[in-house]
Parts: C-alpha cells; structure tokens; sequence
C-alpha cells in the first residue's frame, strides 16, 4: 500500500511539473532572450477605456531600453497594455515568421520596403485612412502597393563617409577641397603615399565579415543604382549595371588606401573597423548616423561627413545617402479593437510631447512626422547642413534590391576582387551585380 | 513490485510521451503537411501539391551541397573514428595520467559548436595568412578541411569515451588466452580487440556520419557557406532556402528540401547500421 501510494504521489508530481512546463510556455514563451516584456495586465482593470491591447515586435535592438519606458508610459497614461519584444540582432524575419504564427500575434511590426512587405504583404493593414498617415510629412515616406499604405517610415538615417577632421587636417587638407571623386582619390592617395610619416590611413578597413559587409553590398552598392535609376527611372526587375565602373572605382579607393591589406578584408569586423576610426588609425569611414554612438568619442568638433562621391557628372551637387528602410506595419488579421489600440499608441508616439521626446532625445531619431523633434545626434545636424546648402541627397534605393541573397553574391565577389583585383574577378562582381539581380528578381517572383 | 510498475506504467510513460507528441511528432507532421503548401506563417497555408519539391530538386546549390556533405561526412566519419580509435588504444595502457588525458581530450566536446567555429575561423584565417593563401571566406578548399578539423577536434574526445568504454569490457582472459598462444599485438588487435567492440564502431560510425549530415551550427560559424556557397552544406543550405530569399514560395520550398534531408538521413542511418550490426559478436 504504502509503495503503491509512493508511486502515485511520484507521478502526480511528475505530471504537475508537464503541466508547469507547458503552462509557462505558453504565456512567457514570447520574449526573445535578453529582453523583458514589461506588465501589462494590471491597468487594465482600472481604466474602462482600454479593449485592445498592443504587441511591437522592435527592430532595433539598440532601442529596446527606450520603446519599453514608452510602452510603460502610455499604459500609466491609457491603461492599453503594450508590449514591447524586441528580436535579437539579425533575427527579425526568423522571429516574426514565428511570432505571427501565434494566436497572439504582434499587432505592430516592421518590414523593410518593397522587397519585405512581398513577404508580409497579407499581414500588412491598409494604413491609408489612419490619423497617423496624416502625420506624415511627405508621401515618400509611405510604403505603397496601389492605393493601398501598407508601411509607414518611422525613422529617416543617413549615411555618407563620416570624415575624422583633425586627421585630416594633421595631413595638410581640408574638407572643403573635397567636392568629388577626384579630389577625394587625390586626398585618399596622398595620405596612403605619406602613410608611415602620418602615422595613419585613409580609409578603416572595408570589412567583409558579416558585421561590416552590408556598408558595401548595400550601403555602396546604393550608389551606382541610384544613379541609375536617375537616369532610366526606377525598374526593379533588373538592373543593367551602367555605373558599375564608378562602383569598381570606389570600391579600389576604399580598399588599397585602407588600414590593412585587401586580402585580409575577408576577415575584418565592423568593430575592426570602428576600433581603427575612434584610435585615430584612419580619416574616413563609411557609415551613418546610428553610428553615432560608436564614434562620438572622437568629439563633436572633429567629426564631418562626406557624400559618397563616386565619379558620376554633376556629383559636386550629390548630398549625403537619406531614407529609410524601417517602415511600421499593423497587423491586418489581429483583432480590430486590438488593431485600433495599435493605431491609438501609434498616433500618440509621433505626436505626444512624451512620445516625441522620446524619439528624438532618447533613440536619437529624425522622423518623417508633423510634430517630430528635432534630434540630438550630431551627425543628423550635418546631414542637415547638406540639405540646407542645396545639395541633393541621394535615394536609399536599396529596399528594391531583390533578397538578400542577392546582397550576398555581390559580397562574395567584392571580397574575391578585393583579394585579387583582376578584371576577370571584377567580371565576377558584375555578373553578380546584373545577372544575379535578374536571377533572383526571377526567383522571388514564382 | 513488478505487478505494481506494470499496472502504472502508463502513468510513467505519459510525461515523456506527451512531451514527445508535442515536441517532436505533431512538429514532425505539421512539417510535412507544410511541405506541399505555400505559407508564410505555419498557421496560414495553402495547399499547392509537390512543386516545392520539384524546385527543391531543381535547385543547383542544394544538389551541390548535397555533394559537399556527402564528400564531408565520408572523410570526417573516418578521420574521427581513427584517431578516437588510436587515442582510446593509448589510453587504456597502463600508463600515468590516462585519466587526466581523457578529460583533456573530451574537453572540447564542451563547447558550443558556434563558439568553436568562431575560434577555428580565427586560427585558420591567422594561419593562411601568414603561408600567404586566401583566407577562409575565399578559400573553398580550406574551408573543407577547416571543418574536418574542427569536428575531428570536437568529436574525437567524444568517441574517444565510447571506444575506451568497449576496449574495456573486452574479457581479460581472452587477451590472456590469445598472449599464451602466442598472438603478436598487432593480431590481438585485428582479432580480439575490434571484433569484441564492434558495438562501439557502430554506435561512433552511426554518430559521427549522422552529425556530420546534420553540421550546422560549425558550419555556419567557420565558413558561412562563402566562398559563394561552396562550402554550404545541406542544413546551412535549408536554413538558406528559408530565410536568404524573399517571396514566400521559398518557405515551402526549404520545407520540403527539410523532408527530403530528413529521409537521406533516416536512410543512411538505415544503411550504416545495418552494415555494422551484422559484424558484431555475441559475447
């Protein structure tokens, strides 16, 4: 008796601990690691008005800290409960493919432009008659199919080379002569001629590790479809590489004037890189404004920016690289009072004083809205300098690019060039560039 | 007491059981349905028949890294299972510190395969680039190899266990026997030692061939598939299929190139095991 009662009592506990299990699962499965979903259940029953609730699945890791203060604001304000779960690093797409599958899916989420929203385009609610539309400051900003407003911008970057004035100057120039291409090559080939009496290189090293690789198979490659698309206008089913020669160009600069060898890029960091631009090894480095952080460092009064010149007529005029890859989706399939919820917290981050504030001091974002703040990063004040002086800032056309396998084909073939700059290994960028950008546009159609 | 286990034995099976229908078998099927529908999210999918897995046949990089793992898992199974093999014959002499040599040898099997593949990146890419050669992520060749070593220096500790284990349990008068009548070593060896640990080259072979079909997480860290995907094996390439592409054909695509990866695996297994286990001895 007493054995048959042990055996009971063991498998009871047994089957308590499953359950355990399983019941933890299901409500606290959905933070990703590292980050905290704050309470949300409790104003609830305090304030009536509240019959939605808010699910953001954050993009930018380095913002987390920041969303979730605002989302504890607005429920102390609202009573709505707002959650805020923000993916690891490079693992948006894999945790909102899970996410969403979910019954409680996020009710706010992000997609990267065109090439995203293909993706999510069945989850994306039409945005179009939204107060928060109406906040906008141009249409540009909006992530369109048809009439249909499926994304909104919420944060506008910029990026360009970002220059260490001081440096600069140690080696006898200055920014002003740098109006294009070769003046900046004249620049960049005479400080690698005078490297060891400077004490330091022209560029940081252009790593093509998977931390740094995107400042060039995206950021750079930007250019020469820009300037395509400038001139035959936008056509994103392929690209016939017209500018290539200006991008081989820019890409010889940044690498035989860098800090190491451009055989060993394979292997170097977007720290390496950040390391060698704060210690004063190199003058310019490519990145933008959310790098602001990294290189603050150095001063305010010894950092500027530099357009991206590559070699193209008329580029005296060429601005700094503006846009946005980030763009707010709603969930269509959530529940509308969940959806309307959403729409309400969303109205109130653009245009209340706390969620203003929020965006423009503590996340550091210029964004596309009526009641924006301006903000506090310094690189985003010369980013500004260069619209107000007239120059023409040059499109982020990188969302129409067409997967991300794509991107990776022109990294691998930069970096093969990078280690032997063969015209033969250039050929292997362009059929990359041209051929793969059919190929996949192909590929992502079917 | 025995009455007593059978009456309640459902009651003990149950937890593992559920936890296995929810954690293995429900995924298992729902992943096989997912294979023949288009979907982005799991919970919304549309039937679309077989051609996600005429693509998937149709798709150069997954055949070629079908090639690739093949060529990897046959050199690595029989790089791993040697030298394990040789380590645990030098181990189970009667010499001093074996145990202190055992753990240091396991060591490695301790660490996280993403971990280790960042290490080995770094050793491999100082070493190449001080011989001059191009390094890692423009090396094919040295990626092949850079990953045999790494998984022969990860697993080798491991089945190192396993082999002392068998070495050991071969009966003492045998050896004794075999010494009496006058068998070198070499034919101790050949004749007694590894028919008797038959059991543990089937456990290490079917180990090492099944993880070195299934590498990913060392493959995504040393090499990340570059140069250009050709050192891309058949996990990395699926974990590709769904997540580098965009437009959702290509969920279901990878999905069914899952299945299919799943039964090579199965059938190999099979295979493996089946050659094995019929040399085995009673003892």
């Amino acid at each position: 008796m007493k054995k048959r009662l042990f055996a009971l009592a063991l498998s009871g506990a047994m089957l308590i601990g499953l359950l355990a299990g399983c019941g933890g699962g299901g409500t606290s499965g959905t933070p990703a690691p590292g980050t905290a979903a704050p309470e949300t259940g409790a104003p609830e029953t305090t304030a009536p008005a509240a019959d939605g609730s808010v699910y953001y699945l954050n993009f930018k890791p380095e913002q987390d800290e920041q969303w979730q203060a605002l989302a504890e604001a607005y429920t102390a304000e609202t009573g709505v409960p707002v959650t805020v779960v923000t993916a690891a690093s490079g693992q948006y797409e894999t945790q909102l493919m899970a996410e969403m599958g979910k019954s409680e899916a996020p009710t706010l989420f992000q997609v990267n432009g065109p090439v995203g929203l293909a993706n999510w385009k069945d989850y994306c609610y039409d945005l179009s008659g939204s107060a928060l539309y109406g906040e906008l400051t141009s249409d540009d900003f909006a992530l369109k199919d048809a009439d249909a407003v499926y994304g909104i911008a919420y944060v506008i970057e910029t990026y360009g080379i970002i220059v260490n004035k001081a440096l600069l100057e140690q080696a006898g120039h200055s920014m002003d002569e740098i109006t294009d291409f070769a003046a900046l090559k004249a620049v960049a080939e005479d400080i690698t001629a005078r490297k060891d009496e400077l004490g330091f290189s022209a560029f940081t090293s252009a790593g093509m590790d998977g931390s740094s690789d995107w400042r060039f198979k995206t950021h750079l490659a930007n250019l020469p479809i820009y300037y395509e698309y400038e001139a035959e206008g936008v056509h994103a089913d392929a690209i016939n590489g017209t500018y290539l020669d200006n991008y081989r160009a820019i890409w010889d600069l940044y690498i035989n004037n860098a800090t190491c060898a451009p055989a060993e890029l394979s292997a170097k960091t977007g720290d390496d890189a950040v390391a060698e631009f704060v210690n004063g090894q190199a003058v310019f480095y490519q990145n933008g404004t959310w790098a602001y952080g990294d290189v603050s460092s150095l001063g305010d009064e010894n950092l500027d920016m530099l357009p991206i010149y590559i070699g193209v007529d008329g580029e005296e005029n060429q601005g700094l690289c503006t846009g946005s890859e980030n763009y707010w989706c709603v969930n269509s399939q959530a529940d509308p009072a969940d959806i309307q919820a959403t729409l309400d917290f969303l109205y109130w981050v653009v245009t209340s004083e706390t969620g203003t504030t929020s965006l423009a001091d503590d996340m550091g974002f210029v964004c596309p809205f009526r009641s924006a703040k301006p903000s506090t990063n310094y690189l985003v004040g010369i980013a500004d300098q260069y619209i107000a002086a007239g120059k023409k800032s040059v499109d982020w056309c990188f969302p129409t690019m067409p997967s991300e396998e794509w991107k990776n084909g022109v990294g691998s073939a930069l970096t093969a060039y990078a280690a032997d700059q063969t015209d033969a290994n250039w050929d292997g960028v362009v059929s990359a560039f041209v051929d793969g950008w059919a190929t996949e546009y192909q590929l992502s159609q079917g | 007491m025995e009455k007593a286990l059978k009456r309640y034995f459902p009651i003990f099976v149950l937890p593992t059981l559920a936890a296995f229908i929810i954690g293995f078998l429900i995924p298992f099927v729902q992943g096989l349905y997912l294979s023949f529908c288009r979907f982005t999210t799991v919970g919304n999918a549309q039937v679309v028949g077989i051609g996600n897995y005429l693509k998937a046949f149709a798709d150069s990089t997954f055949t070629y890294s079908f090639w690739f793992t093949v060529l990897f898992a046959a050199v690595s199974t029989v790089v791993i299972n040697v030298l394990a093999f040789l380590v645990a014959l030098l181990l189970t002499r009667a010499i001093k510190g074996t145990n202190v040599f055992r753990t240091i040898f396991f060591m490695p099997n301790l660490i996280g395969g993403i971990v280790l593949g960042y290490i080995w990146q770094i050793l491999i890419n100082c070493v190449l680039s001080l011989a001059g050669k191009p390094l890692l992520a423009l090396n094919t060749a040295a990626g092949y190899w850079g990953l045999i070593i790494l998984m022969a220096w990860q697993q080798i500790g491991y089945m190192m266990i396993i082999y002392i284990a068998g070495l050991q349990s071969v009966p003492g008068d045998l050896l004794e026997a075999a010494q009496i009548d006058g068998a070198t070593s070499w034919q101790t060896l050949w004749k007694i030692k590894i028919p008797m640990v038959m059991s543990s080259i089937t456990i290490c072979v079917f180990l090492t061939l099944t993880n070195s079909f299934k590498l990913f997480d060392q493959n995504l860290a040393l090499t990340k598939g570059e140069p250009s995907h050709t050192t891309e094996m058949l996990a990395y390439n699926i974990y590709n299929t769904f997540y580098a592409r965009s437009g959702p054909q290509w969920k279901g695509i990878g999905q069914a190139k899952a299945v299919i990866f799943f039964v090579l695996v199965v059938a190999i297994g099979l295979i493996q095991l089946r050659a094995t286990r019929s040399r085995e001895v009673q003892q």
